[in-house]
């Protein structure tokens, strides 16, 4: 192998390092990131289960154990997508104060910059697994695929969080403030209204249920929840992984293209 | 003489509330757009539940937009306390306070403004529900919704006075809103009373607020508008509106900055 190309591998490694550092350093020192990515979905999760529990009893309802265990991958597949939102706010307070011009002029990798910054967003998709979990035990869930679920589910939503995550850094890159970023927040919703992460496909009234089966968060979320009501099977993971792909190819590609557009546009 | 200058005070901070509607237009944004997301979103998501036996509908965004109508309000009054900590932040309500109209008059022009300003969400979120095959309550049904939207809307707005007069900063914001947001949805907001399981059974039968979801859901689900569906719900609104003027009226006379 190229010795330089090895070199500049190593040092993007210390950067993505330092940078990563940095960002799970500030992440976990402001609650006030913490709060929406823990605080929203355990809100929601109780409405639901409570609201909503009786829905196991609905003929084409999954055999479940109880409606929390079905719920737990939903709420999963919400904080991990606000800990993107977390993520690509807190990239964009970068870009607002200057920190990202500075690192632009520096000789490093422009794309470990942006994977830097991922590195907070998959720590707290880590985080947000442990809470869940965690919730779910004290409330009686089950997991059936037992502890290698519960592994596999804290390998998967680091992956889920930043790529997710890679979305939200595109949008920050591209406008530069973190208002528009945080003006996505709704649409976090919208998005899981629009999968099976809340309520089985085959349930959901028309149009939600015909844009949930092409909607790549449904196969994540399918993918997510298979370990904890089902067990282990290689098909819904293997689903799991091209949606958390799609979703990061996408976000990738427009990372990419928002800081060439960024670095043409002359805002180093 | 007293009474015209705090009426005359009142609507001056009613029209000033009004005015930020017009000056503003992207302020009102969250209080139309998120309501209408989770009318829409929860019935895509929940609308099945109306196959369980005792529902009572079959529309589940019938059953529903009582919530979205309060949450609606609930967002707009929370609006309320946040402008409110913008002021104090600003220094504008410093020039209120030595003002001489009385703290009690101050409370009233921002809780009636909220009341004002919810009648807009209202109106999306009916033409949009009602576009989307949901019941008209009839004009009794109307009258009563617009009734408890105002009033709750002036609770959310006592809630949301209390918190900033007392934080003094808009930082205080998720705490205002997230409280109120729990309010509503901790109520029959999904299902009937006796279709909720564990803990939020309970909780929901002694939230206020369920009563008065369910007076306003009279007029969309079953249709008849009854004094004995009525009066639970308008004792809790005057119970709420009562503790939060309290509050409120508590925090601003210990203001001091």
């Amino acid at each position: 192998m190229n010795p330089s190309y090895l070199q500049r591998l190593a040092q993007s490694t210390r950067v993505v390092g330092a940078l990563g550092r940095r960002s799970i350093t500030q992440a976990f020192r402001r609650p006030q990131y913490l709060a929406p990515v823990l605080l929203f979905p355990s809100l929601f999760l109780a409405v639901n289960t409570g609201g909503a529990g009786r829905a196991t009893e609905i003929a084409a309802f999954p055999d479940v154990n109880g409606f929390l265990d079905f719920e737990l991958a939903g709420a999963m597949m919400q904080a991990t997508m606000l800990a993107g939102v977390s993520g690509g706010i807190a990239l964009a307070l970068d870009i607002e104060i200057g920190f990202s011009d500075r690192l632009l002029a520096a000789p490093i990798s422009r794309a470990a910059i942006v994977i830097g910054r991922l590195a907070a967003t998959a720590a707290l998709g880590v985080l947000a697994a442990v809470w869940f979990l965690a919730v779910g035990f004290v409330f009686g869930a089950e997991i059936e695929a037992g502890v290698v679920g519960v592994l596999l589910i804290l390998l998967l939503t680091p992956f889920i969080a930043a790529a997710f995550g890679a979305v939200t850094a595109a949008i920050a890159l591209k406008s530069g403030r973190a208002s528009v970023v945080q003006g996505i927040f709704p649409l976090v919703f919208v998005i899981l209204f629009l999968s099976s992460a809340f309520f089985p496909s085959n349930l959901l009234l028309q149009p939600a249920r015909s844009i949930s089966d092409w909607n790549p968060l449904s196969l994540i979320a399918d993918g997510l929840r298979e370990p904890i009501v089902y067990g282990l099977a290689a098909e819904p993971l293997l689903r799991c992984l091209l949606g958390i792909a799609i979703i990061g190819g996408l976000g990738t590609i427009l990372s990419a293209w928002a800081m060439r557009s960024r670095l043409r546009a002359g805002a180093v | 003489m007293a009474l015209s200058a705090d009426l005359s005070m009142i609507w001056a901070l009613m029209r000033r509330g009004l005015n930020e509607l017009l000056r503003v237009p992207g302020a009102t944004i969250p209080g139309v757009l998120a309501p209408t997301i989770f009318l829409l979103g929860l019935t895509s998501v929940f609308g099945k539940l109306t196959d369980l036996s005792g529902f009572g509908t079959d529309s589940y965004m019938s059953f529903l937009i009582p919530v979205s109508l309060l949450q609606g309000a609930a967002f707009t009054g929370a609006a309320t306390g946040v402008n409110l900590a913008r002021d104090i932040e600003q220094g504008w309500f410093d020039r209120l306070l030595v003002s001489p109209a009385p703290r009690s008059v101050l409370l009233a022009g921002m809780m009636l403004s909220a009341s004002l300003r919810a009648l807009l969400p209202m109106t999306v979120l009916l033409g949009v529900g009602l576009a989307l095959g949901v019941k008209f309550p009839g004009a009794g049904g109307l009258a009563l919704s617009i009734f408890f939207v105002a009033g709750f809307a002036g609770v959310a707005a006592g809630w949301g006075s209390t918190l900033a007069i007392h934080f003094k900063t808009q930082t205080a914001a998720p705490l205002m809103q997230a409280g109120i947001f729990m309010a509503v949805l901790f109520t029959t907001s999904y299902a009937p009373q006796e279709l909720l399981t564990g803990w939020l059974q309970e909780v929901a039968r002694y939230n206020p607020v369920t009563q008065i979801i369910e007076a306003v859901r009279q007029g969309f689900v079953g249709g008849e508008i009854t004094w004995a569906g009525t009066w639970p719900g308008v004792a809790a609104l005057a119970g709420l509106l009562a503790l939060l003027w309290l509050l409120s009226l508590r925090e601003i006379r210990r203001a001091t900055y």
